[in-house]
C-alpha cells in the first residue's frame, strides 16, 4: 500500500488512515501469528496422523457435493429469481437470504427440527426408507448445502442479472426455447460469475461448523470434518491444532487464489 | 388469404398504427425519437405485448411467441452473442430450429460469403469493426429465413463511408428477399434510397405513409418536412414546401408576396455542408441555408430577429388530404 507524497486532492485524512491500518492490522496479525506459533518441524508427523487425513478428506468430500449439490438447485433458483417477474420475488429471494445471516448453530437446530428422527420430514423419510439424516455423512453435506446455497444463490443470481436479457430476446427472434437461450446464451455469458459463486459455497462449507457439529455430532471418518477436529484437538494439544489451522490456512488461501482469478483474469465477455 | 404484412396494432399509450406491406418490399420507418419506432419493432417481433393484429401471409403473428413468429430481426447494436464466433452467431438460429451443426454451419458459412465478411467466421464479436459486427447481424437475421425483416437502425453508430457502403449492399440483398422489410431509421437517406414505400410515424402514430417521392416531395407535417429536409407551411388547406436554400434572410422586411414572408428570432445556427444552417422560431420554425459570408454579415447569432422570404416560383403547394391512406383514427 503505497500513498503518494504529493496526492494532488491533498494528504489522505489522519481519521480514515489511522482506523485503515488498525483494520489491516486486525486482519492480519492473527494469521501472521498462528503461522510463527506453528512448529513446522513437527509438521509433517502432524500432516501423517490419522484423525487429520480422515478429517480433511472428508471436508474436501462434503465441501464438493455439497457445492454440486448448490450448482444444481442454485443454478435454477437463481435464473428464477434473475429473469422472472412474479408476485412475491422480494419475498422469495428475502426467504434465501435467511440462512446467510443465521448463526450456524441455529441453522443446526432448525435442520434437526425439520430433518431430524422425529422431524416433519425426518420422520416420514425415516419411516419411508429406512434412513435418517443426522450423524451421517448426508447429514454433514446436508448442512453445508443449506449454508451455502444462500452464498451460491445470490452469486449466480448477480451474474445472470448482469447478463443482458436483451441477449435472450435476441435468441427468441432466432427460435430458441427459453431453455435453449438458457444453456447457449445465459449460462456462458455468466460463467465466470457462476464459477467465483460456487468458489465461495464451497469455501462457506469447508469452514462450517455449528450446523454441522450440531445436527451431525463429531464422530470421526463420519460426520467429524476440519473444523470440528480443530475444535476438539485443541482442547488437548495446543500444537496439533495449531498445525491443523494451518493446513485450512492454506487452503482457503488457495481457494481464494482461485477464486481471484475467476474474478480478474476473466475480464467481462460482454463486448 | 392475403399476401404480405397487414398491422393493426396498438401499444398502449406507445404506438397506434395502421399499415399494410406487400411481400418483397421494404417499408421505411421514419421518426424522430421516442416516435415508437423501437416500440412498433419489438411488438412485431413479440417481445413486447401488443393488442390487435398484424397478419403476415394471413396468419396473425401476435397470436404466436416470440420463436414462432420466424421472423428476423436485426438489433440495433446488433446484439451480436459476445461468446460465440461470427460463424456460431449466424449458426444460432438455425441451430436453435433444429438444423443439424454441419447444416448450419454450411448455411452460416454462405450468408457470411455473401455479406462479404467469409473470412472473419471465426472471430467473436468484440474483433469486429462496427460495419462487420452489423454484416454479421443481418447474416444472422437472414440465414433463418424470415418471412418478415425487421431492420431496427441498422446504420446507426457507424461511420458515414461504412454506413454509406453498407446501405448500398443491403439494397441489394433486399431486393432479392421476397419477404416483407421494415427499415427503421432516423436518416431520411435510408428511405429515399432503400424503401419501397415510407412510413413516418409521430408519437406513436402514423403521420403519413407513401412511396419516398410523394413523403420526400410532399410532406404532411413540420415534423416530416424537417425529416427529409424541407419547410413546410400549412395555410388552411394547402401546405406549401420549399426548401431551405430557397430562403432568403434579409435584417429588414422584403418586398413581395406577404404571404411568403415571416419573421422572428433566430434559436440556432449549425453549419451544413459547405453552408450554415439557420433555424428561426418564426410561425412555423423554418430552416434557410445561407453562405457562411451572408451569415457573417447579417450577425446570426441565437435571439436576432430576421426576416425570411422565398420566390414564389420555388414554392410547391398542394393539398393537406384528411382522407390519408394508412393514418390511424385516434
Amino acid at each position: 500500500m503505497s500513498v503518494r507524497v504529493r496526492d494532488p486532492l491533498g494528504r489522505p485524512p489522519a481519521l480514515l488512515m489511522l482506523p485503515a491500518a488498525v483494520a489491516v492490522l486486525l486482519l492480519v496479525v492473527p494469521l501472521v501469528a498462528m503461522v510463527a506459533a506453528t512448529d513446522l518441524r513437527g509438521l509433517p508427523e502432524q500432516l501423517r496422523s490419522e484423525p487429520l487425513r480422515e478429517a480433511l478428506w472428508l471436508s474436501v468430500l462434503t465441501s464438493t457435493v455439497a457445492t454440486l449439490f448448490c450448482l444444481l438447485l442454485g443454478l435454477p433458483l437463481a435464473w428464477v429469481l434473475a429473469r422472472l417477474q412474479f408476485r412475491g420475488r422480494t419475498l422469495l429471494r428475502a426467504l434465501v437470504t435467511v440462512p446467510l445471516v443465521l448463526p450456524p448453530v441455529v441453522a443446526g437446530v432448525a435442520l434437526r427440527t425439520a430433518f431430524g428422527r422425529t422431524g416433519v420430514l425426518g420422520e416420514p423419510l425415516l419411516e419411508l426408507t429406512g434412513f435418517s439424516f443426522p450423524f451421517t455423512t448426508w447429514g454433514v453435506v446436508l448442512a453445508h448445502v443449506f449454508v451455502a446455497l444462500p452464498f451460491v444463490v445470490l452469486a449466480i443470481e448477480g451474474a445472470f442479472r448482469s447478463a443482458d436479457p436483451e441477449y435472450d430476446a435476441a435468441a427468441a427472434t432466432l427460435g430458441a426455447s427459453r431453455w435453449t437461450a438458457f444453456r447457449r446464451v445465459t449460462v456462458p455469458l455468466a460463467l465466470p460469475g457462476i464459477a467465483a459463486g460456487l468458489v465461495l459455497g464451497w469455501a462457506r462449507s469447508l469452514g462450517e461448523f455449528g450446523a454441522t457439529i450440531t445436527f451431525n455430532g463429531n464422530y470421526p471418518g463420519v460426520t467429524q470434518t476440519m473444523p470440528n477436529l480443530i475444535y476438539v484437538t485443541r482442547q488437548s494439544d495446543q500444537d496439533a491444532a495449531l498445525a491443523l489451522s494451518l493446513v485450512m490456512l492454506v487452503v482457503s488461501v488457495g481457494t481464494l487464489l482461485v477464486l481471484h482469478d475467476r474474478w480478474l483474469g476473466t475480464p467481462g465477455v460482454r463486448a | 388469404m392475403t399476401a404480405g404484412l397487414e398491422v393493426d396494432l396498438h401499444v398502449p399509450d406507445r404506438v397506434a398504427a395502421t399499415f399494410g406491406a406487400e411481400p418483397g418490399s421494404v417499408l421505411a420507418i421514419i421518426g424522430p425519437n421516442g416516435a415508437g419506432k423501437s416500440t412498433l419493432v419489438r411488438a412485431l417481433a413479440g417481445l413486447l405485448a401488443a393488442d390487435g393484429h398484424a397478419r403476415l401471409d394471413g396468419q396473425d403473428l401476435l397470436q404466436l411467441s416470440a420463436r414462432d413468429r420466424e421472423v428476423g430481426l436485426v438489433f440495433q447494436g446488433q446484439l451480436l452473442f459476445p461468446h460465440l464466433s461470427a460463424l456460431d452467431n449466424v449458426a444460432f438460429g438455425p441451430r436453435a430450429r433444429g438444423v443439424a451443426r454441419a447444416d448450419a454451419e454450411h448455411a452460416a458459412h454462405q450468408w457470411l460469403a455473401r455479406l462479404g465478411i467469409g473470412d472473419l467466421a471465426g472471430r467473436r464479436p468484440r474483433e469486429l469493426s462496427g460495419g462487420q459486427a452489423q454484416r454479421v447481424a443481418i447474416a444472422r437475421a437472414l440465414v433463418t429465413d424470415p418471412r418478415l425483416l425487421l431492420l431496427d437502425e441498422p446504420f446507426t453508430g457507424l461511420d458515414v463511408k461504412v454506413a454509406m457502403a453498407l446501405r448500398i449492399e443491403l439494397g441489394r440483398h433486399l431486393a432479392a428477399y421476397d419477404g416483407v422489410t421494415l427499415l427503421v431509421t432516423h436518416h431520411a437517406i435510408d428511405a429515399l434510397t432503400i424503401a419501397d414505400r415510407v412510413l413516418v410515424l409521430d408519437e406513436g402514430r402514423v403521420a403519413q405513409i407513401g412511396t419516398p417521392e410523394e413523403v420526400s416531395q410532399r410532406p404532411r407535417t413540420e415534423h416530416v418536412a424537417r425529416l427529409v429536409g424541407l419547410n413546410v407551411v400549412r395555410d388552411e388547406h394547402t401546405l406549401t414546401a420549399f426548401t431551405p436554400e430557397a430562403v432568403a434572410l434579409s435584417l429588414t422586411e422584403p418586398t413581395g408576396s406577404p404571404r411568403l414572408r415571416w419573421r422572428g428570432p433566430v434559436a440556432d445556427v449549425s453549419p451544413h455542408g459547405d453552408a450554415v444552417r439557420v433555424l428561426v422560431h418564426a410561425s412555423p420554425d423554418l430552416i434557410a441555408d445561407v453562405t457562411p459570408a451572408a451569415a457573417a454579415e447579417l450577425g446570426l447569432v441565437p435571439g436576432r430577429e430576421v426576416w425570411l422570404s422565398v420566390k414564389q416560383t420555388a414554392v410547391r403547394r398542394y393539398a393537406t388530404d384528411p382522407g390519408l391512406p394508412g393514418t390511424v383514427a385516434p
